[in-house]
């Protein structure tokens, strides 16, 4: 319980912090990227605050612990492949995000707004998780060789 | 037009990398939202239930939020064909490049991932490029 409720705050914190911030905006989100246009620099701030607050909080954390409070050891991703899923796949995340403007991470803190645009672009967003799943593993089985599975953030 | 808000991004960016920062100290896990939200998306893993409550907790604070009196700029400014084709793209690539924003280009970058880097800059240039196109040169 202590562990779902911990993770819940975490959640919270995240949410609140996107709202801020103008991530759950798709509005802000894509005058960040319309540099020729009406650019509006705000999500550079987002970044660098949450990229500084993150690299020295990792430092201290894992200076200072051997594992995490509630588990028996970090969970951090192990591939370092730079390979053509992840270039491929995130290239087409960002020419999704310029299209609808909406990233995962500021969509699902958008759906506490109350506004009707969010739960299409989640719907749409799952569904492409599952059919992008669903290709993997049915070309794993097709190829039917043995294969890592690279799971990372 | 959006309002330049330095400020508050820059607060809101704070707030972001301490729930990145708690969730490594007390679960030791990346605070990436792709990697929660794929682990809700049957078939669930068996630690489903922390990351049910994160995204409880990222939905709801932002409700209270509002409901307590604040205010949250939002708009959309493009189709619900742009939506469901951005979502669609999106679901897709996030899961073939293992993260997104809050993954690669806050946790990952924060620890120094080539990986993460290279997403990153990749997605950003992606991002950049698309929205040139659609505004610029078809105009939308």
């Amino acid at each position: 319980m202590p562990k779902l409720l911990s993770a819940f705050i975490i959640g919270a914190i995240f949410g609140l912090g996107i709202a801020l911030s103008g991530m759950a905006n798709p509005a802000k989100v894509l005058n960040f990227f319309d540099i020729a246009g009406t650019w509006d620099p705000s999500l550079a701030f987002v970044m660098g605050g949450a990229l500084v607050t993150t690299a020295i909080g990792y430092r201290l954390v894992f200076g200072a612990r051997q594992r995490p409070l509630f588990e028996k050891s970090f969970g951090l991703p192990t591939s370092r492949a730079i390979d053509l899923p992840l270039v491929g796949g995130s290239a087409l995340f960002g020419v999704g995000w310029g299209i609808a403007g909406f990233c995962p991470g500021g969509a699902v803190p958008a759906l506490g707004l109350g506004h009707p645009e969010t739960p299409v672009f989640l719907a749409a967003m799952i569904a492409g998780i599952a059919l992008a799943r669903w290709i993997k593993v049915r070309g794993s089985s097709v190829v039917a060789a043995q294969q890592t599975p690279s799971r990372g953030a | 037009m959006t309002e330049f808000t330095p400020l508050l991004s820059l607060a809101g960016g704070v707030l972001i990398g301490l729930s990145a920062v708690f969730l490594m100290l007390l679960h030791g896990r990346i605070a990436g939202m792709t990697g929660i939200l794929a682990g809700v998306v049957p078939p669930l893993p068996v630690d489903w239930p922390w990351r049910a409550a994160f995204l409880a907790g990222a939905a709801l604070a932002p409700f209270v939020f509002i409901v307590a009196g604040g205010i949250v700029p939002f708009a959309v400014p493009v189709s619900t064909l742009a939506l469901v084709v951005g979502g669609l793209i999106v679901g897709v690539g996030v899961t073939y490049g293992s993260g997104c924003t809050s993954g690669h280009g806050v946790c990952g970058i924060a620890r120094l991932s080539p990986r993460s880097i290279t997403a990153t800059i990749v997605f950003m240039i992606a991002a950049f490029a698309t929205v040139y196109v659609v505004r610029h040169v078809f105009g939308a």
